[in-house]
């Protein structure tokens, strides 16, 4: 069983993550269209990359924008769920040693242990903050589909189950397994479902970036759109 | 497939046709016939297929669904937080759901479609600033309105008007020839005051080619009078076209793509004929936005641009005072508290929120303006864009939404708003009628034609 999830399921669910979401990038630009978008993306080098580069930019730090700033609580919990959710997986001591088993490479970066619970503890208390949010807030809850419930749910369980292994509760082996199986569970899913967002949130935020620099007054104005 | 006399999938074609539709008081029989509309499901179905691209099947498929865009939308705040006025709420109930069901829906759910449409989005963007995933509302609610029109789920006033762009190729039931003679009959009436006034036409390399909005013609005259004076006082060499002299698109409100390029090819051809340096439209944001900034794209030019550069009338006088073409008066700049509505058309949309203030640093005396809060890309939409000024079964609908813009004006205390923008002015008028909070509000023209300096040889004989 061990043997199967760590590897060939392994290799499965891995492939699928890096190449499924790769493809999904890809699509995402080569199914845009200029005449349809109505945003004349390759006429304007400079200013599609400027207006690109300043949307995703302002976006991925905490108070950057006007939104990040006035939404103060949702801005927490969400940078504490998703930095910890990314930081983790890649750099975790655990994963590197398995993944030198694997590819035989090795990087530098490691978390220590503290810095690995912190985060990882972050992404757990910021997915109950984020549920309660959409239980709580009407203007969350009347957006809020089963689905989104299950998304959040495939993100937060290998943390979940990953903690539990951490500090042992009950049957190690169980919690390892589980870990596993619920982590490859998020890589075979995320092409497929919402959390596509992992490279999406990126293209959306590249083409509204070109969409105001381009057309719709960036050129115009002194510091284009004020995010 | 039944359809109706005045409630149909086509499109309007004839005068007749118009007359019918103008005739049918609020719509009654309109409406009644809409009740029986079918939907052509395939029609719709495939119609998405071949024009839903990756951007907005992406922004349906990642939208968080968190919320935050809700207090992004004014017409959210207007309606005490109502969640069904969320902006994902509103987009995902309706375009999120046809597509789910692969256009496979009835009559009742495209007539709330249409009122979501129409009475519950006025496509002002706002919400695609605010939300985390640069997901654009506005944007698929303008696809959404498209769709809508090719099945005939379209209020009243939009298929009019679009039916009016498809005939006299402007807004409404004005003939070139009434353009040019009201043009010519309004100058005449001013000529006393200003010695050497006069409308040119068709004149070919002109530096300037002026269009308006027809409603001028039709309603405001003066406005049309003011523009000949203002550019006669710059000495600019400006001219009008008998042809193609409308900016405006209701289509573009009505989602008559089809109608958006007859119109806006009328004026591309005039541009081309005539040859200017420059076109000027007037204080307009929706004309501007569907002549300059989308318009560009219906006619497939690649560059995105108008054939030729075309500007913004905010922009000229800003230029024209900067360069002192127009001089003010010191004495005649404005003394009360003043504040501007900024357009969501192009302010938002087109980058001229620093222009506007730079006009304001010529014409308001120091310490008399007044921000709104929130202002520039920010501001609020006034109430009445999209079309929503005119449409009669949701007037309601509206004069709830124009409370927002009401209370930001109270906040300012403001006692004069500069609305450089037809659906603006329109709608701070009607906010003005409808609770009458004290306020005056103005275009840029008649305020500059009071406070510039008239040159000698313009001063009337006397
Ligand atoms: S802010 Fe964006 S992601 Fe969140 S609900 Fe609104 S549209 Fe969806
Ligand atoms: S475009 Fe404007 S009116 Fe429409 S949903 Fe967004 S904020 Fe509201």
């Amino acid at each position: 069983m061990y043997q199967f999830l760590t590897g060939f399921m392994f290799w499965v669910s891995v492939s699928i993550f890096f190449i499924g979401l790769f493809v999904r990038f890809i699509f995402y630009f080569t199914g845009l269209n200029w005449r349809l978008d109505r945003v004349a993306y390759k006429s304007y080098p400079f200013y599609g990359i400027k207006g690109a580069l300043k949307s995703v930019f302002k976006w991925l730090f905490p108070f950057l924008t006007r939104v990040w700033r006035k939404h103060f609580f949702i801005t927490i919990a969400s940078f504490a769920f998703h930095v910890g959710a990314v930081i983790v997986p890649f750099f975790l001591l655990a994963h590197n040693v398995f993944i030198r088993g694997k590819l035989g490479i090795f990087h530098s970066i490691i978390l220590n242990q503290l810095t690995a619970d912190i985060l990882s503890w972050l992404v757990v208390i910021g997915a109950v903050i984020l549920t309660i949010r959409r239980i709580v807030l009407p203007q969350a809850r009347i957006l809020t589909r089963g689905y989104d419930y299950f998304i959040l749910f495939l993100a937060v369980a290998p943390f979940i189950t990953g903690l539990c292994a951490r500090y042992e509760v009950g049957n190690y082996s169980f919690w390892l397994y589980s870990h596993i199986i619920f982590g490859e569970v998020f890589l075979i899913a995320a092409p497929f479902t919402k959390l596509s967002h992992l490279v999406l949130f990126f293209a959306s935020r590249i083409q509204i970036g070109m969409d105001f620099e381009i057309k719709r007054g960036g050129m115009k104005s002194k510091n284009g759109m004020a995010w | 497939m039944y359809s109706g006399k005045l409630c149909s999938k086509e499109p309007v074609k004839t005068k007749e046709q118009l007359q019918a539709l103008l005739k049918d008081t609020r719509g009654k029989t309109y409406y009644k016939e809409m009740q029986n509309l079918e939907v052509d499901t395939d029609l719709l179905w495939k119609t998405i297929q071949t024009t839903l691209n990756s951007r907005i099947k992406t922004w349906l498929e990642i939208c968080s669904r968190c919320g935050i865009c809700a207090e992004s939308c004014f017409l959210y705040l207007a309606n005490d937080k109502d969640p069904t006025q969320i902006p994902s709420y509103k987009i995902q109930s309706t375009l999120g759901e046809i597509i789910k069901r692969k256009g496979d829906v009835d009559n009742a759910f495209m007539q709330t479609a249409m009122e979501t449409t129409w009475g519950k989005c006025t496509c002002c963007n706002r919400c695609a600033m605010y939300c985390p995933n640069g997901i654009d509302t506005g944007v698929m609610f303008s696809y959404l309105r498209g769709l809508l029109y090719q099945q005939g789920f379209v209020p009243l006033e939009m298929k009019i008007g679009a039916g009016m762009h498809r005939i006299y190729y402007a807004q409404m039931d004005i003939t070139d020839e009434d353009f040019i003679d009201t043009f010519e009959w309004i100058v005449e009436e001013y000529e006393k005051d200003y010695q050497g006034l006069k409308v040119p036409v068709d004149v070919k390399n002109a530096d300037i080619m002026y269009t308006v909005n027809a409603r001028e013609v039709k309603y405001y005259p003066e406005d049309l009078a003011y523009a000949a004076i203002l550019f006669n006082l710059a000495q600019e060499n400006w001219t009008v076209t008998s042809k193609g002299w409308e900016e405006t698109s209701l289509a573009m409100f009505a989602g008559d793509w089809e109608a958006c390029k007859i119109q806006v090819k009328h004026v591309y051809e005039a541009m081309e004929r005539l040859k200017p340096k420059r076109m000027i439209g007037t204080e307009c944001g929706h004309a501007h936005r569907a002549t300059v900034i989308e318009g560009p794209y219906w006619m497939g030019r690649k560059d995105g641009k108008p054939p030729v550069e075309s500007i913004h009338y905010v922009e000229w006088v800003a230029e024209a005072l900067r360069t002192g073409k127009l001089k003010i008066n010191p004495e005649k700049r404005i003394k009360t508290p003043v504040t501007i509505q900024d357009s969501c058309n192009y302010v938002r949309n087109g980058g001229l929120k620093d222009i506007t203030r730079e006009i304001i640093s010529y014409i308001v005396e120091p310490g008399y303006f007044v921000e709104m809060e929130p202002c520039g890309e920010n501001n609020f939409c006034c109430g009445g864009g999209g079309g929503f000024n005119g449409i009669g079964i949701y007037r309601n609908h509206r004069n709830k939404g124009l409370t927002v813009k009401r209370d930001q004006i109270i906040k300012t205390g403001a006692k004069l708003v500069l609305a450089p923008c037809h659906n603006c002015w329109d709608a701070i008028r009607d906010l003005e009628e409808e609770f009458k909070i004290g306020i005056k509000w103005s275009f840029l023209k008649p305020l500059l034609i009071d406070m510039v300096e008239i040159p000698e040889s313009m001063k009337p004989a006397s």
